[in-house]
Order: structure tokens, then sequence, then C-alpha cells
């Protein structure tokens, strides 16, 4: 038993010359999606359309719906292009459907414009014949319980009497590639998901302060990048080990610099990076205001730090909205788990949250910045993490 | 680089011999033991060569054996099983502050249905006074449950003395020993004993995770935990663990049939790592009893003004693997509660590392730890 499935995708139906690209990208991302479920994706009218064994259903369907780019999907029976192949299909699936859905409307399509009905003609044909044979149906057009849907393509009518929103967006890919500085927190992740669905295709970036954290930070950093891996396939993860900047920064600059500092430290080595693996610009969680680091007067002096750009897609959202995103995409039980920074050691007791950008240029002449950076992505360590 | 393995107290490397028997097991003699077919008599005589190992190492009938699938169960099964089993007797127990949680929760569950229990306190080495217990003894006093070598600290809690003290204040008052640090570590007969419960686990002796026993002698009586079939006196019903019985009962041979030498052997890499700290000039504290005096396996040191977990780190890049006394959050810090009721400085409580040996250790790897140690704790201490 084969299972047959429409999938829909919107934005990059519009746009232009880039169509075939963004029209290949999102094929692919199809085909590694459903990649050991024996799932064929192929072009038909405008839509991609997936065909795979039936017992697999309820997988397919939702693995489909992680991939970037794809609006809604429904599962479809179809039938040969004649009115009474037709009636016959959709009397079945009206068979599948419980009793309680009394109410119906009947919305017919057509991609093979040389369909001898017109769709309105559909519509009232398949409407009528179901009214005959389904004594308890009656016609609602405007609030019904189910939309009979009639696709006329050009080989098969599909039917179908639901959708499955996908998440929208653009192909992983199309828009081109970025490095996510990933904490292990709550926002990295999603930050990562949303440039994912802007088409972005994604590289992580893990700093940890090894032997002052433990591995588990580092372990945590890669069930998050497995996690965002359902969404794109795979992703590669790079580790920085930070603990000597952290303690030349503690032994030369005045304590209640040492997070900016650092922070700028970090962009430097993301940018080093990103520069490496032909990244364009790197993405961070910060989300304005919701900590000391995240001041506008903080995020300038942090971009001071570097030339290449820096996305934050979570800059307008609230904490709970992102809780909910996070959620959602499966990794807020990840995030929230307790592997935190062990030690205090390099913690302000109290940070600047209105750092002056001289001052902290001023500060940062103690450190023998181009070789802190050198050594660290020396110890660059990177894995590629698949999805599950 | 070779790998050090300094935390047997939390787990061991099983025998080579062990895990070939238990795949031969699993793969030969896969039927269940309540199959009246020969292939669950096979599997059967499988469960009664371990307990006969196992009886054997103790010292005691093998009909007081009751495997379950840990230390964990064990200890749950003795202290819940007695508990509600004798509620009608009283509903007092006395424990230790420094017990395991399995025994600490379980105790914590039973207050919360009605039962009281007193947490005997601990000197600075460990060990509780006989004299406080004696007091808190009544007749109401269903269960005494202490552990026999802590884990953390190595302190060996008088047994022979404490169980004759509690019979002679209540001769109806049940004893559970902990054993889980003491099985296969230390030599004792339990038949000569006045204990009448005593838990022990395989993979603290070289043996697989997921098993364990519960010795409960002739004439006390359980609860189950859970209900189910007829097997282990339907105490602790479910189909046996057949392969991993078999490993644990292995493991419990090899190790008592070496346990002199073993001793003798981790008692002087304690003393080897301890005295070679003292030489480095390190600001080194020796947590728990003497070291003469603690179980051969166990070495709790405090170095004040490093902290313990990032100590254990800088260990762990030298592939020496030991762990730390108090988990630290920066959220919120968490110390043991057993070096707590040592009443230990912040100090030492944050700084504090346990190493524990097995026969797998040697004296070069105990060099290799001290320069090690010395290294880390002198570049860590600058910051």
């Amino acid at each position: 038993m084969t299972v047959k499935i429409l999938i829909r995708y919107g934005e990059i139906a519009l746009k232009g010359k880039n169509r075939n690209m963004f029209e290949a990208a999102l094929r692919r991302n199809l085909i590694r999606a459903v990649h050991g479920t024996g799932t064929a994706i192929t072009r038909i009218h405008g839509r991609f359309l997936a065909e795979g064994p039936a017992d697999k259903q309820q997988e397919i369907i939702s693995r489909l719906r992680k991939v970037f780019g794809v609006v809604s999907i429904s599962p479809a029976a179809t039938a040969a292009l004649g009115m009474e192949e037709i009636q016959s299909a959709a009397s079945q699936l009206v068979q599948t459907l419980p009793r309680s859905l009394a109410t119906f409307k009947v919305e017919a399509r057509r991609a093979k414009k040389t369909f001898p009905l017109t769709s309105p003609e559909i519509n009232s044909q398949i409407g009528a014949f179901l009214l005959s044979s389904y004594p308890h149906l009656s016609v609602d057009v405007h609030q019904p319980d189910f939309r009979l849907e009639i696709e006329i393509g050009h080989r098969e009518a599909f039917l179908y009497t639901g959708r499955y929103a996908g998440p929208g967006g653009l192909p992983v890919g199309v828009t081109g590639k970025a490095l996510l500085l990933l904490s292990g927190g709550i926002d990295s992740p999603v930050a990562g998901w949303m440039a994912m669905k802007r088409g972005l295709s994604i590289e992580g970036l893990h700093f940890h302060s090894f032997p002052f954290t433990g591995r588990r930070s580092q372990e945590k950093a890669r069930d998050l990048c497995q996690k965002l891996a359902t969404y794109s396939g795979k992703m590669t993860l790079h580790m920085i080990n930070v603990a000597a900047i952290q303690q030349h920064i503690k032994e030369s600059c005045p304590e209640p610099m040492g997070i900016i500092i650092l922070r700028r430290m970090m962009v430097r080595l993301a940018e080093a990076v990103a520069a490496n693996r032909r990244l364009q610009a790197i993405v961070t969680g910060e989300s304005l205001g919701q900590v000391a680091s995240q001041t506008l007067e903080s995020l300038e002096v942090i971009n001071a730090a570097t030339n290449i750009l820096i996305l934050r897609p979570l800059l307008a959202m609230d904490k709970h909205e992102i809780v909910s995103l996070a959620e959602e995409i499966g990794s807020y039980n990840i995030s929230i788990q307790p592997f935190e920074d062990c030690c205090t050691l390099f913690l302000p007791r109290h940070p600047l949250t209105r750092p002056r950008l001289k001052a902290i240029e001023k500060a940062e002449t103690a450190l023998d910045i181009p070789r802190l950076i050198k050594d660290a992505i020396s110890g660059l360590e990177s894995v590629r993490v698949p999805s599950l | 680089m070779n790998e050090i393995y300094l935390d047997n107290s939390s787990t061991t490397r099983p025998f080579r011999e062990v895990i070939d028997l238990i795949t031969d097991i699993s793969l030969n003699s896969y039927g269940n033991p309540s199959s009246l077919h020969y292939k669950g008599i096979e599997a059967e005589r499988v469960l009664k060569k371990a307990r006969y190992e196992i009886a054997r190492v103790l010292m005691s009938g093998e009909d007081e054996i009751y495997f379950t699938s840990g230390g964990t169960e064990a200890n749950n099964l003795a202290i819940k099983g007695t508990a509600y089993r004798y509620r009608r007797q009283g509903k007092h127990l006395i424990t230790t502050a420094i017990e395991h949680p399995s025994i600490l929760n379980s105790l914590y569950r039973l207050q919360k249905e009605g039962f009281t229990v007193d947490y005997l306190p601990v000197n600075d080495q460990g060990y509780i006074s006989l004299e406080r217990l004696g007091q808190l003894i009544k007749t109401d006093t269903i269960l005494v449950s202490i552990n026999h070598v802590n884990n953390e600290i190595g302190t060996i809690q008088p047994v022979e003395q404490i169980g004759k003290l509690i019979k002679q204040r209540n001769p109806r008052t049940l004893f559970h020993v902990d054993g889980v640090q003491s099985f296969c570590k230390l030599s004792f007969s339990l038949a000569s004993w006045p204990v009448d419960l005593f838990s022990c686990s395989a993979h603290k002796i070289h043996g697989p995770k997921g098993v364990g026993a519960l010795w409960v002698k002739t004439g006390a009586r359980l609860t189950p935990l859970f209900e189910g079939g007829e097997q282990e006196q339907a105490w602790r019903p479910g189909t046996e663990n057949v392969a991993g019985i078999a490993g644990f009962g292995l493991a419990a041979k090899l190790s008592a049939g070496q346990q002199k030498q073993d001793a003798a052997l981790m008692h002087s890499l304690k003393h080897s790592l301890y005295q070679g700290l003292l030489d480095q000039n390190l600001k080194v504290k020796l947590n728990g009893p003497p070291l003469e005096e603690g179980a051969p396996h166990i070495l709790n040191l405090s170095f004040p003004g490093v902290k313990g977990e990032v100590l254990l780190h800088a260990l762990e890049e030298q592939k020496i693997l030991v762990s730390v006394g108090s988990a630290c959050h920066s959220r919120r810090p968490r110390p043991s509660h057993v070096l707590q009721a040592l009443g230990l400085e912040k100090q030492c409580l944050d700084s504090a590392l346990r190493f524990s040996f097995s026969s797998f250790n040697n004296r070069r790897e105990i060099e290799s730890v001290i320069h090690h140690i010395t290294e880390a704790v002198k570049s860590l201490s600058r910051i």
C-alpha cells in the first residue's frame, strides 16, 4: 500500500528568477527529510508529491512538517481523470470520515485546463452525487464540517479533506550560510531555528571553559544541534575552549568589564571561524534588554569588535514567546537541564550595563588579542551532528 | 596516554570472565527459570549456582539471598519491606546522617506516611556514637539501618558491636546493613553477626550493572515493593535477570577469592597517594577516618583553594577519572550531605575529591596521579 502526500509551498513560488533554485533546494531538503522511509519525491503541478509506504504515513508526515518552505501537506486519495472514477474515490473518502461530520463543501481546482468540466461544474456534480448517496450529508459553503478538495492534475486527480500546516519559511540553504553562537541556553537554539526558517544553512559554535565547565556542557550543545538538525538534516558543531581567555581577562581587566570583553572576544573568534568556513554572518540569541550584556549599549560595543554581520532574530521577542517556540521546536527540555557553568569564578558581581566603547577598548589593550584568538582557534574541535 | 580510573566507588570495570559468562548465558541459557521444560531448569540451575557463590562469600544460607535490580532496590526493599511488614509492631526507625540516598529517601517517604525516623549524627571521622544509638532504641523501634562502609569517606562502622547493642536493647528490632561498599572489599561473616538484612551490588565488585541482592536472615519477613509472580519467594517478583545474576555470582567468587591481596594493594596505593601529595608540599586535608582505619579502597581529600569540580575536569584532561564530594552549580551549591555531616569548613567542602581504587590500579598510576594533581593544583590556585 502506497500513501500519496501533496506538499504545498508558498513564498518560493513567487520569487521570479530564483524559483528554480528554490524548488531544487526544497526538493533536496524533502528528499533528505524522508530518507530511509522508502519515500519518493516528485514534482507535479506546482506541488511536490511524496509517495511512500502507507504504514509509515505518520512518520513521513511528521518529517515533512519539519521542512522549511513547506506551507502545508495533505495525504490524498487519487483517481483516474474521469468523473466516474473521481466520484467513486470521493465516495470512498467520505466513508472513512466519522458520521458526525455532516456538512461539507467541494472545492475543485484544475491544473490540467483541458479537463472537460470547469471547477464549478466539478463542485456541483460531485456535491450532488454525495448528497444523493449519503443522506446524512448536507452542503454548507460557509462553515462546512469538512471540505472535500479535488485537484485535477495532469495524470490523475487528488482528493483530500484535510491539511497539516508546515513550518513555512524558505528552504534551508537558499539564502546563505551563517554561524550560530550556541550557548546551551533557551534562546540560541530558537535563534538558529528562526535563521534556518529564513533559508539560512547554519553551523553551530559553542564556547566552553573546560576544566571550569564539565564535558556535559559540550554534550548539551551537541544535543541541541541534534534537535536543530531535525529541521536541516545535519549540522556541524564547532567548539572552542575560552578558559585561557577568561583567565587573562580576569587577571588583566577591570572586573565589571569582564563579560562584555569576553563577548567581544567571542565574536572575534566567531568571525575567524566564519571566515574559515565561508559563512557570511553570525546569528546570536540576544534579545534586547534581557540581561546586562544585552542593552543597546552592550550590543553596540559588541558589534564594534567585528565587521561581520551579526543577525539577532530574537531581538524583539519576549521571553515567553521564545520559551513557547523552544517548546515547539523541542529544544526547551534540553536547554533547561542544569549543566550551567559550574564556576562563578569568572562572573563579576556587578557587570557593566552601559559600557562605553572607549573605556572597553582601553581595558583591552592589556590583552594580546591576536595571540589569544590564535591560541583558542588552534584548539577548535568540530563534529558533524546527524539528525536522530 | 592511558586512562587511570580512580572512581571505583561509583562503578568498576567488569572482569573479562564475567562478561564472557554473561554473553554465554544470554545466548545459550536464555530460558525462563520458571518454565517447566529443560530450558527453564537450565536457567534455574544458573541462578542456584550464583546464589551459592554469593551465600558462600557472605557465609550465609543460600535461601537467604534475594536477587534485586541493584543496591538501590535492595536498600528500598530492606527499608520499606520491613517497615510495611512490621508497622503494627512499631513505627520507629533509626539511621545515620551519612547514608546513601536510596536509604535516606526511602525513609523520607516513610516519614510522610506516618513513620518516625531518627538520624544519628557522626563525628568528624564519620563514626556514629553507640551511646547515642542505645538511647534512641525503644520498644517500637522496628529497624536500624546503617551503612557498613561509607561510599564517600570510607568510614567502617563497628557493625558487630552495633548489632549486639541493638539486640540487647530490643531483640525485636531488625538490623539492616547497607553493604554495597563493603561486600568483597572487607572480609566478614554474616552468619556470626547480629545482622538481619544486608544489601550488596554487583557492579561495585567488577560485575554487571543492574544486579544486586538483599540478604535476609531466616526469620525476618518482608512486604514486597511490587506485585507479580512467585519469584524470590514473591518478595521480589519478576523474571530473574539470569545472565546478570550469573555474572554477579562469578564476580563475587573472583573478588572474594583475591580479597586479601586486593585489600593490601589498595591500602598501599591509598597510602602512597596521600603521602605522595604531602611530600609535594600541597595543601591537602584528609576527610574521614585515619588512613589505617578506613576502607582500603576509598580516599577522600580536600585541596583548599581549588574547586573540586574544576580539579576533577583538569585531571580528566589527563585521563585521570575521580569523583567530587560536592556537585557545584553556580545557582545552587549542593555540597555532599556526608561531608557536611562531618562538619567540614566550606573551603574543604568545595574542594573535596574522592579517589577510589580497585585491583586494576597500580603504583605507576599513582605516581602519575600525584604528578598531575600537583601540576593542576598549582596552576588552578593562581586563579
